[in-house]
């Protein structure tokens, strides 16, 4: 009896967990039916998706894909059916698009690649600032590959070479970006080997490539343009070398201005005589469709970027008149709707211009729109400014550095980086509300709805363009919106 | 906010013109002085381009054409009105449009954005992404497309009275609410011992009626309200000094309900139900599909925006907050409202003051679905009419900032009252 024990002297092994914990049950039980509450609550959303996609599905998978009117898409279904039209997209997908961009239908080349290398070269250049990821050599094979392609696509003996020269440039590239480690390239670089130019410089010419290439014209206008700031440049370097830094600045802020107000035309129209290289000008009034609404999107936001710093410093400033003048423009702006702007763009800015200035709608409404966004655009920054620490303040002032250069090197990389996300999602707000030109009578992809809807074999569909619509405006904004939540989540350095 | 602090030499003697641009203490008055004679500069160069060019229109700036006859209708609206009436009381007529559906939206999108918010926090899995597949929905496509949207599915979907007539529709809520793709029509109350009204204005374009019933029974609701704080008032000073609080909920809720009812019922307050009449319904209230479309659009679009602020405020507030209220014997709904919501509301006030803001500046978006708010009454058809762009968009614009700052300066000043007192 003695040796007898009541205690288990070797381990049990270990046995699976009950079968309702694990797996698919266990997650069910734990996630969906963890009492009366969330039991009713699952199963009344299952009815309801239920009813949703019961209702829509079958709406959606029509056949109608080939109709070419209304009527033909009722025969398709056959009658008591209600399923989309299709059609309607098929035919006219490419207007909702590009609006009335040149097609080659009334003559002419099809000139619709402008627009899509015009985006396309959009995405590389804002790359090395929204994708720290991507290296920089991966930026000059996106760069190349670009031109490579549309090199291909323009064709002709010229185009085919290039084409295929910028292409192999870009393998090669990508081959050596690929093949090397990235922690020995980056104590290569610490070595002081040789790198290629900072993509950013393709990002600083952008501005000037892309109008070239949507609304055409001698290639020598928008280089004179860009001449203005290289001459500005140099102008203050010597001024100020003679004069000192202020009236370097401001010599150099007057001969640009003369050059752009009295010089550029002259000199883009000598230029042209000499070596004429153009593309095919396009009127904005051509402009329509989502190209439209990217256009004033991608437009607006930039110019706002500057206006917004400027008008964001201005109302942190201690100088009370323009710390007045900021806060009375981003207030007013922030008050008003902007369909009261749009207004001012299409019935009044003329009457604010000197008289017989008159100047296209698109070109208003891109004014307008501009300084809208950047009285939200001075919002976010002001709040990036306020979210850095005092200290960074100080700092650069006991470093003895004077405003601007404390804010040039100190306050404000550090303030754009957090304002990043911020940034983005004005950009959405715009995107969206570029929707509003439709009420002014612009094409955008609304307003070409409702121009649509007015065709005979299109007559009152209303469901298939909102659906198409809405498409392509929730991929454009989802996206970007998860961009800007993978942002703050990288740049968000409190380890919470 | 930020001082630039600089060694400065000592004073020299006498002052040298130099000075203003390298000396720190005169260099920000010459700045602001530029800034200011620039801005003066730009105005002028404006007004003088605008005087120019009115000129040559043949266009002086004036606001008489306010005081001419309208001579159109506005279908939806909240006081009498013909065609007849001055373009300012069309314009008073789209300013109250405005602010009605801005008030509805405000309240609407509210309860859906708590509730959405709330939805997404949801330990249930299914319910939770439905909540955030809802927001994603709504928040990645332009307002307006909602809101043509909404106006396609009311005209397409809904039944036209003529269904009512032939029995393929019938009226909802027990037979008093018409949904019909006209608009709907929902009782409005009347009164059978009526009052009457004041008049007030005479004549002129700003008359309005005020209704004598509705006074009476706002006076006596707001004085059993009054009587019912001071109950609970005394209930406080009780608990403070013998640490028993005494039951008050009957009395507080009685002091309310019991004069409110008993003035109702003096004033014969029953429902006008809305009666299908000829081709259209009769009676009642009749909002139409304009307005609905604005407004459920509105609500909705508003509410993915508000949804994600509430979220965002309740996960602010931390862990140990709720836990240490609990460490303190506090029961989860004093929890609830004592410790969480305080500091939730603090982080959801501010944005949501904008998200009120922005709702009331996309009502302009009536305009879209013929909606007569201020943008499509003052904005809209009266700028067609005169020709007055100038003068009109200038008072859209003033009304529409009036409005704006009057909700930030209210909701500021709520703000302020919430706001952790900081060093």
């Amino acid at each position: 009896m003695s040796d007898m024990s009541y205690v288990r002297s070797e381990m049990l092994p270990e046995r699976a967990p009950p079968a309702s914990s694990v797996g698919l049950v266990g997650w069910m039980r734990a996630n969906l039916f963890s009492g009366a509450v969330n039991s009713i609550l699952t199963i009344a959303s299952l009815v309801l998706i239920y009813m949703v996609l019961a209702a829509i599905l079958p709406w959606i998978f029509s056949p109608t894909w080939n109709g070419t009117s209304q009527n033909e898409c009722r025969e398709i279904v056959g009658s008591g059916h209600h399923a989309a039209c299709w059609g309607v997209i098929n035919d006219r997908w490419e207007q909702l698009l590009f609006g009335f961009y040149p097609n080659g239908s009334e003559g002419g080349a099809d000139q619709r690649w402008r627009p899509i290398v015009a985006f396309a070269l959009l995405f590389v250049a804002v790359t090395p600032v929204l994708f720290s990821m991507i290296s920089r050599r991966m930026n000059w094979v996106l760069l190349l590959a670009v031109l490579g392609l549309t090199g291909l696509y323009l064709g002709g003996a010229v185009g085919l070479i290039l084409g295929l020269a910028l292409l192999g440039a870009a393998a090669f590239v990508g081959f050596k970006a690929l093949s090397t480690d990235k922690e020995a390239r980056a104590a290569e670089i610490e070595a002081g080997a040789k790198r290629l130019p900072n993509p950013l410089i393709f990002s600083a010419i952008y501005p000037f490539i892309a109008p070239w290439l949507l609304w055409g014209g001698t290639v020598w206008l928008p280089i004179a343009a860009a001449l203005g700031f290289v001459i500005g440049y140099y102008a203050f370097v010597f001024i100020a070398r003679a004069l000192g830094s202020l009236v370097g600045i401001i010599g150099a802020v007057v001969i640009a201005i003369v050059w752009w107000l009295f010089l550029t035309s002259g000199f883009a129209n000598l230029m042209d005589s000499i070596l004429p290289i153009s593309l095919e000008a396009v009127e904005s009034r051509k402009f329509g469709g989502f190209m439209l609404s990217i256009t004033i999107g991608v437009v607006a936001i930039a110019c706002s970027l500057p206006i917004g710093i400027v008008l964001a410093l201005g109302r942190q400033s201690d100088l009370m008149i323009v710390k007045a003048l900021c806060v009375g423009f981003i207030e007013f702006i922030r008050g008003v709707p902007l369909i009261t702007l749009l207004f001012v763009a299409s019935t009044l800015l003329n009457i604010f211009m000197p008289p017989g200035t008159n100047f296209d709608i698109i070109l208003r409404v891109l004014i307008m729109v501009t300084l809208f966004a950047s009285a939200y655009m001075a919002e976010t920054i002001r709040g990036g400014l306020a979210a850095l620490p005092r200290g960074q303040y100080e700092a650069a002032d006991a470093l003895g550095l004077d405003y601007w250069k404390a804010q040039r090197l100190i306050i404000m990389p550090q303030a754009l980086k957090i304002s990043i996300p911020g940034i983005v999602s004005n950009f959405i707000g715009v995107f969206k509300d570029t929707t509003l030109v439709s009420i002014i009578g612009l094409l955008d992809p609304l307003g070409l709805s409702n121009a649509i809807r007015a065709d005979q074999a299109w007559n009152g569909l209303v469901w298939e363009l909102y659906g198409f619509i809405a498409l392509l405006f929730f991929v454009f904004c989802f996206s970007m919106s998860r961009y800007s939540m993978y942002l703050e989540r990288r740049l968000r350095t409190d380890h919470r | 906010m930020y001082h630039m602090t600089s060694m400065t030499d000592p004073h020299q003697g006498q002052f040298r013109l130099s000075m203003l641009l390298y000396d720190s203490r005169y260099r920000s008055m010459t700045i602001q002085i530029i800034a200011l004679i620039g801005f003066l500069i730009l105005v002028f160069w404006l007004l003088s381009n605008t005087a120019q060019n009115l000129a040559d229109l043949g266009k002086q700036p004036s606001f008489g054409f306010m005081s001419e006859p309208a001579g159109y209708d506005i279908n939806q609206r909240l006081l009498e009105y013909t065609s007849q009436d001055t373009h300012l009381r069309a314009s008073l007529m789209g300013l109250l449009n405005t602010l009605l559906v801005a008030a509805m939206g405000c309240i609407a999108a509210t309860f859906i954005g708590v509730f959405v918010g709330i939805l997404r926090l949801s330990p249930n899995w299914i319910v939770s992404r439905l909540a955030a597949v809802y927001v994603e929905l709504f928040r990645n496509v332009p307002v307006l497309l909602w809101i043509v949207f909404t106006m396609a599915i009311l005209i397409e979907t809904l039944p036209a009275p003529s269904a009512f007539r032939k029995g393929e529709a019938a009226m909802s809520l027990w037979d008093t609410v018409a949904v019909t793709n006209r608009g709907i029509y929902i009782p409005e109350p009347l009164f059978s011992n009526s009052l009457g009204n004041i008049h007030l204005f005479g004549q002129s374009s700003l008359r309005f009626d005020i209704s004598l019933d509705l006074l009476a029974i706002a006076f006596v609701f707001l004085g059993g309200l009054f009587i019912s704080r001071i109950i609970k008032r005394r209930a406080d000073v009780t608990q403070e000094a013998t640490g028993e609080r005494p039951t008050t909920w009957y009395w507080r809720l009685g002091v309310v309900v019991v004069p409110t009812t008993i003035v109702l019922t003096l004033l014969g307050l029953h429902l006008g139900y809305p009666e299908l009449k000829g081709f259209n319904f009769k009676g009642g209230t009749h909002m139409r599909n304009s307005l609905i479309a604005l407004w459920l659009a509105l609500s909705i679009y508003t509410g993915a925006f508000i949804a994600e602020i509430v979220r965002a405020g309740i996960l602010a507030v931390s862990k140990g907050q709720s836990e240490a209220a609990g460490a303190l014997g506090l029961r989860s709904n004093r929890i609830m409202s004592l410790v969480i919501l305080p500091q939730a509301l603090r982080v959801i006030i501010p944005p949501l003051i904008s998200n009120y803001l922005n709702l009331t500046k996309n009502s302009s978006l009536a305009i879209a679905v013929g909606y007569m708010d201020i943008t499509g009454t003052l904005g809209g058809i009266t700028m067609n009419q005169t020709g007055r762009e100038l003068e009109t968009v200038l008072m859209l614009m003033a009304v529409y900032l009036v409005i704006s700052l009057t909700i930030s300066g209210v909701m500021n000043w709520y703000n302020e009252s919430v706001k952790l007192k900081e060093r």
